[in-house]
């Protein structure tokens, strides 16, 4: 039983190493490719090939040992410059890499190497074997070498290590057990034993970091043996311990357990005035949360690791397309949480065959566009804004939006109506609707398409995003975008009766707060279903505690309220507004699954445990669309009247501005780009510093530009707030705007210039019919408090 | 199907509504005081809520609506931690009792004339010499309801 459980280990550790062996063959073969003169990576591949076929013996594996043996053959021949590296033999290099990754696929599953018969592609090596002393233009070479490597056939003994290590003379560092093992193929070598003495050391070299020093016979030999040597002597990844994940996982929990224990003894030390606890308190809190960060690093890996097979699969597909395209990775040591990079592999895969399949033209295309015939396929990955985006961007025609127009109207998956709509980056994107791409497609469309809905499907199901955008004529690129890990998402916490809810802030597209009248008068009805207008737009609305109390699909009962809390949220490309009690914070929380009782309740999607040591349930977005019958026939009729609102509001809108009062019945607008935050102030807040007015802002002092001489016509006895526009200048200064009231934000494809330019304005929109002037208040602010800014440097 | 133990074996006992149950010692992980628990809307009705349980989410089972009994009038529930092929569940019963030694010779399967709820949960009973204890089937307990 134990023996059986440590076979088994060891056979598991020969899968991980001999599948990590040939992802480095994969790559060490298409360096060679470029550079065949190359030595090094032939030495690491015969390495590899060479490790495999030992311990495959060793396991009794014959089909795997006899593959192995005829490609280390080969490899042998190459690497002592008997034969060339060509395509022919690259090819049928990277069919014993893969023939060899079938049988271990085979091993894992079954524990046997399977029954498929190799002979044809053993056959091939050896046929190259036997041709390969032609380019080595040395005639009495050509017969002994290739009398070795066909005398083993397949199937023979599980002892024969080695092809080419005759007993010639001048072998002795060959291992002992070789020539016992190798009398079978003796006889053939030793009429040229004399030429064929400084090839059979490369079983010496690589095993023994190669201390080999008796070539000296054949051509090129002295140089190859230093390389050999080199690469042999470069022990790698000794700093490194290979452990299990599920180990980890547990690891990662057992800090979870820790952390909720730390802060239960913070909150005793406080309580307390002990100072010695304090301290010790104190500690332990660093040390918590510094392993709390290390082990969360645990389970990071470079992405690397999930892109290092693409140049292999892209030199396949062009060559089965006919294409040449280079491939080109940047930033494969961005890190990325491991089960996310499961999770991305098969969509990975999918947009990169689409790139080379349907982006990059056949060379003479490219040409006669002015391009080199060799396609350009960049995978780059990095980190940005707490995400990590990896693009995949080719060089090659771009989609034809007008043909995925034509051919989303032609299923039926838009109206030519809403086509008429959207613009080129919207119809682009119809390439990752389900239903879109069928394999009938993929001859009819030019562009891209087959099964982008499935990249898209599998993306989202880890809390990605998948856009892309294409340049026509000069390429395409798909952007994947991914929270760096699953275990842990920023979130809304929103409170309804008792209860905290957390919002995965993925789904979250804004906060609407109606307060007074609006709150009375805002929420309107269209049949069942409670909808408000939101800048124009009806937006369908689910109230949380119906939803919660089972009563979802019943139509909306519309109770007053001083204040409704409307979060809008997208689910399906859709967006609607959920109206709950509070809106309370925004956190990071630790996403846990529920149990199996639970998981039919399509509205939660998990739960989190909050900072107080309570459990909090997440909101699924899609959930909670679906159970408040969001799909029925009116709202679904209404999410499409919206889509396509939103949808021309997003090509409409070039121009965010917020509109705002600066005096009583004086309303401006401020480009939105401009503005960091909206706040109220006390009064007493604003100070004066010289000429200007300041107050205390998140620890800086902030200018304030008072544009509507609000300080002056206020009477001074009045404590009403004043709203505080915060805004950055271009040079990244900060400054505040005093306001009156803030109104509302909207979408404007330009500002219209002033007939007479003047400074500070940058022009006018419309606004219900009146004319809103446009602030430059950037200008208005550099010109301003550099004025200041000297003078408050000095003081 | 073989419910009935045929063997001596260690009992945990707790008691739901006057009735004495038991579960195998093995199948408890642990026992604990009345929990906060968060309510799960549109739950299925014997889920009463979620516990923390050191940074792992626990469902709470209420016993009482699993076994058809009417609702605990105010007093706090203890829960009983049982690890379920999903994780761990917790059972909410009215209070525990102690690990007793049960024979094989004093079982019975439960009677025909029990509740048909319970019955299907109720794998035999022990006759204690002063009163009688049903051996939950903790797997079906914690097993989803159609």
């Amino acid at each position: 039983m134990s023996d059986q459980s440590e076979m088994d280990e060891v056979i598991a550790e020969f899968l991980v190493e001999s599948k990590e062996g040939l992802d480095r063959v994969d790559d060490d073969l298409l360096t060679l490719e470029k550079d065949p003169a190359n030595r090094q990576p032939l030495a690491s591949i015969f390495r590899a090939v060479h490790t495999i076929k030992g311990t495959a013996g060793f396991l009794a594996y014959e089909r795997l040992q006899s593959v192995a043996h005829a490609g280390e053959s080969l490899l042998s021949l190459l690497r002592d410059g008997e034969r060339a590296f060509d395509p022919e033999v690259a090819t049928a290099l990277f069919a014993t890499v893969d023939a060899l990754r079938e049988m271990l696929a085979q091993i894992e599953n079954t524990r046997t190497d399977g029954s498929k018969d190799y002979s044809g592609l053993i056959g091939e090596l050896e046929r190259l074997l036997k041709t390969s002393a032609e380019p080595a233009a040395d005639s009495v070479a050509a017969a002994p070498l290739s009398g070795p490597p066909p005398g083993p056939p397949p199937g023979a003994a599980p002892p024969r290590v080695t092809a080419s290590a005759p007993p010639a003379p001048p072998a002795p560092s060959a291992r002992a057990a070789e020539p016992a093992a190798a009398p079978p193929r003796a006889a053939p070598a030793t009429p040229v034993a004399a030429r064929s003495a400084p090839p059979p050391a490369p079983e010496a070299a690589s095993d023994d970091g190669g201390e080999r020093g008796h070539d000296g016979g054949a051509g090129r030999p002295p140089g190859q043996a230093a390389a050999a040597t080199g690469a042999g002597g470069a022990p790698a990844g000794e700093t490194s311990v290979r452990v299990d994940v599920a180990l980890l996982d547990k690891l990662m929990n057992l800090v979870g357990e820790l952390v909720l224990g730390r802060n239960q003894i913070l909150q005793f030390a406080g309580l307390r005035e002990d100072p010695a606890f304090q301290t010790t308190s104190q500690r332990l809190n660093l040390i918590t949360s510094e392993l709390q960060e290390n082990v969360m690093k645990t389970r990071m890996q470079p992405i690397g690791n999930a892109l290092h097979k693409f140049p292999r699969l892209v030199r396949d597909l062009a060559l089965i397309c006919k294409k040449q395209v280079r491939v080109e990775i940047e930033g494969e040591n961005t890190e990325l949480d491991r089960t996310l990079l499961d999770a991305i592999r098969d969509p990975l895969t999918h947009a990169v065959r689409n790139s080379v399949d349907h982006g990059i033209e056949m060379p003479d295309v490219r040409i006669s566009r002015g391009k080199s015939p060799e396609g350009l396929l960049l995978i780059r990955a990095l980190h940005q804004g707490g995400q990590v985006t990896i693009e995949i961007i080719d060089d090659g025609g771009g989609i034809n939006a007008e043909r995925v127009r034509d051919k989303a109207i032609a299923r039926g998956l838009i109206t030519p109506d809403q086509a008429e709509r959207m613009d080129e980056s919207d119809l682009v994107n119809l390439i990752f609707l389900p239903g879109f791409s069928t394999a009938e497609q993929v001859s009819n469309i030019s562009g891209r398409g087959v099964g982008m809905d499935v990249v898209r499907t599998n993306v989202e199901r880890v809390g990605g995003t998948v856009d892309v955008t294409s340049r026509a004529g000069q390429g395409a690129t798909v952007r994947i975008r991914l929270p760096l890990t699953l275990a842990i998402i920023p979130a809304l916490l929103v409170g309804q009766g008792q209860e905290n809810y957390a919002i995965p802030q993925l789904n979250l597209v804004e906060l609407v707060r109606l307060e007074g009248d609006l709150a009375r008068r805002g929420i309107e009805r269209v049949q069942d279903a409670a909808v408000y207008r939101l800048r124009g737009n009806l937006l369908p609305l689910v109230f949380l505690d119906q939803l919660l109390s089972g009563n979802g699909s019943r139509p909306a009962e519309i109770v007053d309220r001083e204040v409704v809390n409307i979060v809008v949220l997208t689910a399906e490309e859709r967006q609607f507004g959920l109206v709950v009690d509070r809106v309370a914070d925004t956190a990071e929380i630790v996403v846990k699954p529920l149990g199996k009782l639970l998981k039919n309740t399509a509205v939660f999607a998990g739960a989190t445990i909050m900072g107080d040591g309570s459990v909090a349930l997440i909101l699924d977005t899609a959930g909670v669309a679906s159970c408040a019958s969001l799909t029925s026939k009116t709202a679904k009729r209404l999410l499409q009247l919206n889509g396509q609102a939103g949808a021309d509001a997003r090509k409409d809108a070039t121009v965010s501005l917020l509109l705002c009062d600066l005096a009583p019945s004086r309303t401006v607008a401020i480009p939105l780009q401009t503005v960091v935050r909206l706040e109220e102030v006390p009064r007493t807040a604003l100070e004066r510093l010289g000429d200007s007015t300041v107050m205390q802002y998140r620890g800086d002092i902030l200018h304030v530009l008072d544009l509507g001489g609000l300080l002056l016509e206020a009477p001074t006895s009045d404590e009403l707030p004043f709203r505080l526009v915060a805004c950055r200048t271009p040079g990244g200064r900060q400054f505040g705007v005093l306001v009156a009231e803030i109104r509302d934000v909207v979408n404007r494809p330009s500002i219209a210039p002033l007939a007479v330019p003047r400074p500070g304005l940058l022009g006018s929109v419309v606004v219900e019919n009146r004319l809103v002037e446009v602030m430059d208040v950037a200008r208005i602010a550099s010109e301003t408090i550099a004025f200041a800014g000297d003078t408050e440097v000095a003081a | 199907m073989n419910r009935v133990p045929t063997e001596d074996q260690q009992l945990c006992t707790f008691f739901v509504a006057g009735r004495t149950f038991g579960a195998e010692v093995s199948a408890m992980r642990e026992v604990l005081t009345a929990q906060p628990l968060t309510r799960v809307p549109l739950a299925p009705q014997q889920v009463r809520g979620l516990i923390n349980l050191r940074g792992q989410i626990v469902t709470a089972i209420d016993l009482r609506e699993r076994l058809g009994f009417p609702p605990c009038d105010g007093q706090k529930a203890m829960n009983v931690i049982v690890e379920g092929d999903d994780g761990l569940v917790s059972l909410l019963v009215d209070e525990i009792g102690d690990v007793v030694e049960v024979s094989a010779d004093d079982v019975e399967p439960p009677p025909d004339t029990m509740g048909e709820r319970a019955r299907d949960l109720i794998r035999c009973v022990y006759k204690l010499e002063d009163k009688l204890l049903l051996l939950l089937d903790i797997e079906k307990t914690i097993a989803e309801v159609e």
